[in-house]
């Protein structure tokens, strides 16, 4: 009998070591898929001239103003909502315990994650384009900011769901221990549980940009896009995905297959991120011992 | 100076320690009012938008009333709007993409954090998080190129040979015989024809993968080691560890991070416009075209005038409402989950 | 007193990042089957002149919008506004360039262009009325033509589109069922079918359907080979696409007497026109807030009309009759006094 029962426990476990290595490979499988036809799609457009060229050419052209653009946009987006979002997760998971308002903001931070992204743009159109324009009697209407406090707004709820969730996971020893040695609450925050809480935080913060670099909805009405290069954040900012999503609908072969070019290069440009921060984060694992 | 200072040695130390403690509990109430000032930022961003396209809504809604609900008639030329069928199609999708997504990302957390070998769990988690990186548009264009017509190809003939009233090889399987209703849900009347409601789930599927597994990874190994150590000790399996050690440990993270995915699955639009379909018509199977809220504002926002667009925006705010319902439920059963468990 | 300290601050912080290098960068937005064409251009323009036009695609409807709302320079939509609206706005409009929408299908054995239809029968099919392609009358219109006996699957646009608007406004023209069933519009509640993503998933669709029937614009089908069909226009002739018949199209639909250039193309009188013919409307307002603004955009739309042309062709579009040039010409002189 404890034989059988040590058969099935040890089947069982197979099965599901089994079933876990067949659902990466499903992850595995489906990323190749997609990254193949980009790459297969695309490859004929990956030439110097998408670094070089403007889209205003057109076929003739490249994509480098987007991917400029792009990487103001996104490096505003994470600028705004790092802080904010790492500030608001630690108040969740650290501050809220006695108050009716953290199950309050967690619960709407939730709602936020699935507002659709083009009526968060709407939304910045309204507090931040039209204010502009009125201030600057229409010198000022689109602008890179607009676009990167839209793409914030985006980020912040992802950001503060995982900051609030990795810090909640941090052993309460570790808290006991530093407020018995009088560390006061904010030092304790700042340099132990934020450090221990690191890896996850960071994780949170590369999720937050690899959702971004991908949204082209509510750019439309805040960035707007532009066909020229420029490097100013309150001028008209083209990005990536507005491009993408511009030269895929386009009658032109040519156009389309520099559409999937781009679109292999902003995903290179995701790995390359996530990568390069992983390398840079990985090195202070904290135990939770 | 010195001397003084070292004369009254002790009275000073305990007025600098008095004076520390004050400039603690001064910075603390700062750095406190900051984090709160950071949430608050939070709920007003929600509250804000909300409001917005319940303000841009308000024709839509005082036209309709009720009705809006209930109907499912979108006619732009007559201008007679109803959110049924988006609404049905976006919780539809979402529930289809978390059936599929939350087994697979668990099998992966599992596999990255108690299967693969040292060197191979940085490579591999790095590229799951890649298909989050992917731009949705990239995954719209796939799934209309290349998903959809694998799909027409071999699973829905497939699906509608087992389980629909009216399959394409024309014998009506023991399953439809013998379970109502079942073959409602499988009926299409484009046999065919990839896009739909299943296409639309399995994308909206892989693209929430990423987020799932990614956070259920990273929670997985936050869980003590000598807890697991203790257990392996006692011989359990690893799967013992995980199902027994590990979820109940990690369990209300690993929750937060499928409402991270669900809240990407209802809100997502592009990938979703090119493979739902877009039709409004009301039907309950998931082979037939439909339309969610968020890809009918992309369709149709750009053209969009007068009342077509306040319904639009009428919509996104019930996009809102549901998912608060949505999370509502969750957050109930998880509670009676926890009572159950507490008894 | 706030506020102006505020707009003198806001000015100050736009002049620290450049914004007076800027003053003749102009910025329009609309209609996405422009786009091609109006960025080809502005790069050509920019070369010639340094002056940037920047135009981006968010649709005709959110074109109207901004333009009402004043945050861009130009507005470009595919659907008319009326003289009324546009007095209400103190707008001004005039067409750009001219294009041409296709029905596409996919049978078996037929060759591009090969397929005739007329419009009541084009409308017929997109009401449901026509089962299979077997159906006696379109075998009337194709002696001769081997067509397959399969099932008539319509394709049609799922989102808003000046596609759509154009298409259904020939429907209704040429089908009083349509005209009081369904209407026209930048997007319909269609009586059958399934709805394709913009021209590339209407195309891929009717690529995927075996017996499918779609329409995209002309570029778009002469650029990726589909099969087209002709189709009998209001002079009774049978046309197949083509920029002749586009052009053709343009000149002999009556302009002089709609104000405001206020006019759909579709089912043109011309013996050569082609019936699904569309033009896109740029929008501007008459007394501008911003003269430089103002002058720029009509030396770029003078030069493109003069100068644009080739480049029009070879993106498939048609450049505008020299006598709509002419009235649009008078229309700027008569209409935009600053």
């Amino acid at each position: 009998m404890s034989a059988s029962l040590y058969t099935t426990r040890r089947i069982k476990n197979i099965v599901a070591m089994i079933l876990s290595v067949v659902a990466t490979g499903i992850g595995l499988l489906f990323l190749a898929w997609i990254l193949w036809e980009t790459l297969s799609q695309g490859i004929a457009g990956l030439k110097p001239a998408l670094f070089t060229k403007i889209t205003a050419y057109r076929e003739e052209g490249g994509l480098a103003n987007a991917m400029v653009g792009s990487l103001i946009l996104n490096v505003i987006g994470i600028l705004i909502a790092t802080p904010i979002g790492v500030m608001a997760g630690t108040w969740l998971a650290e501050y809220s315990r006695r108050s009716k308002l953290g199950p309050t903001i967690r619960f709407l931070n939730d709602i936020l994650l699935s507002a659709p992204s083009i009526v968060l743009g709407l939304f910045v159109y309204t507090i931040v384009v039209l204010p502009s324009k009125w201030l600057t009697n229409g010198d000022v209407t689109f602008s890179g900011i607009a676009g990167g406090i839209a793409l914030a707004l985006i980020a912040l709820p992802v950001i503060v769901r995982t900051t609030d969730e990795m810090l909640r996971l941090v052993p309460g020893t570790l808290r006991e221990a530093a407020l018995s040695l009088g560390v006061p609450q904010w030092k304790l925050t700042v340099q132990i549980l934020i450090r221990a809480a690191r890896s996850g935080i960071v994780t949170g913060v590369l999720l937050a940009l690899a959702r971004i670099s991908g949204e082209t909805a509510p750019l439309l009405f805040t960035a707007f896009g532009n066909n020229f290069m420029t490097f100013n954040p309150i001028d008209k900012m083209p990005s990536l995905p507005q491009v993408i999503y511009e030269y895929t609908k386009d009658p032109s072969p040519d156009i389309n297959t520099l559409a999937w070019a781009g679109a292999f290069v902003l995903t290179m440009f995701v790995l390359a991120l996530s990568l390069v921060a992983r390398f840079v984060f990985s090195r202070s694992k904290v135990s939770h011992d | 100076m010195h001397a003084t200072v070292s004369s009254n040695a002790p009275t000073t130390a305990r007025a600098e320690e008095a004076a520390r403690n004050a400039r603690d509990t001064r910075n603390d109430r700062l750095f406190g009012g900051l984090l709160k000032t950071c949430a608050l930022i939070v709920l007003v961003s929600l509250v804000g938008a909300a409001a917005s396209t319940l303000w841009l809504g308000r024709d839509a809604f005082a036209t309709f009333g009720w009705g809006f609900l209930t109907s499912s008639a979108w006619d732009p030329t007559n201008n007679q709007y109803g959110a049924l069928v988006p609404v049905m199609g976006t919780v539809t999708t979402a529930l289809i993409a978390l059936i599929f997504a939350v087994p697979v990302s668990f099998g992966i957390a599992l596999f990255l954090t108690e299967i693969a070998p040292n060197w191979l769990r940085g490579p591999v988690s790095s590229a799951i998080e890649l298909l989050a990186g992917i731009p949705s548009i990239i995954y719209g264009m796939w799934g209309l190129f290349i998903f959809a017509p694998f799909v027409a190809t071999y699973i829905k003939p497939w699906l509608m040979n087992n389980l629909s009233a009216d399959p394409p090889d024309g014998k009506i399987s023991w399953l439809v015989q013998h379970v109502p209703f079942i073959a409602k849900f499988f009926s299409s009347e484009y046999p065919f024809f990839g896009a739909g409601v299943l296409t639309a789930g399995l994308v909206l599927a892989i693209m929430i993968i990423p987020f799932i597994s990614s956070v259920m990874r990273e929670v997985f190994q936050t869980v003590p080691t000598r807890l697991k150590e203790s257990a392996y000790a006692l011989g359990s399996s690893t799967w013992e560890v995980v199902w027994d050690i590990v979820v109940p440990y990690t369990r209300t993270a690993v929750i937060g991070g499928i409402f991270l995915g669900l809240g990407r699955a209802l809100g997502e639009t592009m990938a979703v416009a090119f493979v739902l379909g877009n039709t409004f018509k009301f039907t309950p199977s998931i082979l037939e075209t439909g339309s969610s809220i968020a890809s009918t504002i992309a369709n149709q926002f750009g053209e969009a005038e007068g009342l077509q667009k306040s319904a639009l925006m009428a919509i996104a705010f019930l996009l809102f409402v549901v998912t608060f319902i949505v999370l509502t439920i969750a957050r109930l059963m998880l509670r009676r989950l926890a009572s159950k468990e507490g008894s | 007193m706030f506020t102006r300290k505020l707009r003198i601050a806001a000015l100050v912080a736009a002049s620290l990042f450049g914004m007076s290098a800027q003053a003749t960068d102009i910025t329009g937005a609309g209609s996405s089957f422009v786009y091609p064409v109006l960025s080809k251009w502005s790069a050509t323009y920019a070369e010639k002149t340094g002056n940037k036009l920047n135009y981006q695609s968010v649709g005709s409807g959110a074109g109207i919008a901004q333009i009402k709302e004043g945050t861009i320079d130009f507005g470009a939509s595919d659907a008319p506004m009326s003289a009324e609206d546009l007095a209400k706005f103190g707008l001004g409009q005039f067409p750009a360039v001219v294009g041409g929408i296709v029905p596409i299908v996919n049978l078996q054995g037929v060759a591009a262009g090969q397929l005739k239809l007329d419009g009541a029968l084009l409308a017929d099919i997109y009401l449901g009325k026509i089962a299979r392609w077997s159906d006696p009358r379109i075998a009337a219109l194709n002696p001769g033509v081997k067509i397959p006996d399969v099932k008539v699957t319509v394709v049609h646009r799922s989102d808003g589109s000046g596609t759509s608007f154009n298409f259904t406004n020939y429907l209704s023209k040429v089908s009083p069922e349509w005209a009081s069933k369904v209407k026209f519009g930048t997007a319909v509640e269609w009586p059958a079918g399934v709805g394709g993503k913009g021209n590339e998933g209407v195309s891929q669709y009717v690529r995927q359907i075996p017996g499918s029937i779609g329409y995209v614009e002309y570029a778009y089908a002469k650029k990726n080979a589909i099969s087209y069909t002709q189709l009998q226009n209001a002079a009774g002739k049978w046309i197949e696409p083509s920029a002749v018949t586009f052009a053709a199209a343009a000149s002999t639909a009556d302009w002089k007497s709609a104000k405001d250039f206020n006019l759909i193309m579709t089912n043109a009188p011309g013996d050569q026109a082609w019936p699904i013919t569309a033009t896109t409307w740029i929008i501007m307002y008459k007394k501008s807030k911003n003269a430089s603004h103002t002058k720029v955009a009509f030396d770029f739309f003078k030069w493109s009309m003069e100068n644009g042309q080739s480049q029009a062709a070879s993106l498939d579009y048609v450049a505008l009759p020299d006598t709509l040039v002419k009235q649009i010409e008078a229309y700027w002189a008569a209409e935009y006094k600053n």
